[in-house]
């Protein structure tokens, strides 16, 4: 996911051609205080002209308790990108709040409710230690993010480039969200000149099972794929094992071994995901 | 609507426009100076979209420049948009 600046024309215009798989359009922090109507204006414009092809679009709001949140929202929601990010989500009561103002404009604008998800983005303390009950409060919710540095800002902690203070905080969020059935995506990694660093931190983040990571500069994304993306061996067998599993489904099997190592409903999971990460579609196996 | 004030809008950088408002004598009329490095090209499209912006908004009197880095219509849209509800002040939701 690629952080656009919401008053930067260049950058929001070409935001279908750096391969993101989606992109953030930042109305947000990257916008200074008085360039707040500028930059929203912007977006707006963005949104309804420009094609951002198969790109998954999430705009980033202000939150509801600046000048600025309602104003982003009147604009924005009418639009309907795919996503609306909520930043420093602490409840699920402003939850509640930010939904039900969403649904009214919806309604005046005869939208579906059901079209437009909203990313809760978890950047202060009490947001992480409700983190369980933000990720499951509606179905609108499909993805829990991560904001490092206003999470460590919060904690009055040092960000350090192994995240150690956050670590826990990250591994809530992951467990949140795989309980709900839903994405959670990590923190950006701010040194873009750093690229093992940024290697390093994304494999940390897919192995504790954040299903994406946030980037704050083009160049970042290509060390992103290149971690998340499986291998040539990890798609050859897990497209052995899902052509097994369709034969031994006709035969009425359910569990089974290949190589001498059986092969139940979990295992079947993993090459699933491994083949929708591949961007394999199951039924033309 | 009437202008009331100075106001601006946009940036130098490459692909937006900057737009800058000023307050005229009322019937004065619509005074307007574009300057853009694609204005062989893009000069008298830039200047329709200058005018139905104005007519949008009801604008007669105005003195408006643009300086134009090769916006795309959006941008010189929202430009124009911005520094008019500012030079009105009519802006929502900034400081």
């Amino acid at each position: 996911m690629l952080y656009i600046p919401g008053n930067n024309p260049a950058m929001l215009q070409q935001g279908g051609v750096y391969s993101a798989d989606s992109l953030l359009l930042d109305l947000e922090d990257a916008v200074a205080l008085n360039q707040k109507d500028a930059a929203r204006i912007l977006v707006r414009n963005i949104l309804k002209s420009i094609n951002f092809y198969t790109t998954e679009v999430c705009v980033r709001i202000n939150h509801l308790d600046t000048p600025f949140g309602l104003e982003d929202l009147e604009e924005i929601v009418p639009l309907q990108p795919d996503a609306i990010r909520y930043p420093k989500t602490e409840t699920v009561e402003e939850l509640a709040k930010l939904i039900r103002i969403i649904e009214a404009i919806e309604d005046k604008h005869n939208l579906p409710h059901d079209k437009m998800t909203i990313h809760a983005m978890i950047e202060t303390a009490l947001g992480v230690q409700n983190v369980f009950e933000i990720a499951k409060f509606s179905k609108r919710v499909d993805a829990i993010t991560i904001g490092g540095q206003d999470l460590t800002a919060d904690m009055n902690i040092k960000s350090t480039k192994d995240g150690s203070g956050i670590d826990l905080a990250r591994k809530m969020i992951v467990m949140a969200a795989k309980a709900n059935k839903i994405d959670a995506i990590d923190t950006v990694f701010v040194d873009v000149n750093d690229e093992d660093g940024l290697r390093n931190e994304t494999e940390y983040a897919k192995q504790i099972g954040f299903t994406g990571k946030a980037v704050i500069n083009p160049r970042q994304i290509d060390i992103i794929h290149d971690v998340y993306m499986p291998t040539d061996e990890e798609i050859r067998k897990a497209y052995r094992i899902m052509k097994e599993f369709k034969k031994n489904k006709i035969a009425g099997i359910g569990v089974f071994a290949i190589d001498g190592k059986m092969i139940d409903a979990p295992v079947m999971a993993r090459a699933a995901h491994v083949l929708e990460l591949a961007r394999i579609d199951f039924d033309s196996i | 609507m009437k202008i009331i004030k100075k106001a601006q809008s946009g940036s130098f950088e490459s692909s937006d426009i900057i737009v800058l408002i000023e307050p005229v004598v009322e019937n004065s009329g619509r005074n307007i100076e574009i300057d853009s490095s694609v204005m062989l090209e893009f000069g008298d499209s830039i200047e329709k979209l200058i005018s139905k912006k104005l007519d949008e908004y009801n604008i007669t009197d105005i003195h408006l420049i643009v300086k134009d880095k090769g916006a795309l219509e959006p941008t010189i849209d929202a430009r124009l948009e911005t520094a008019i509800m500012r030079a009105c002040d009519l802006q929502k939701g900034t400081l």
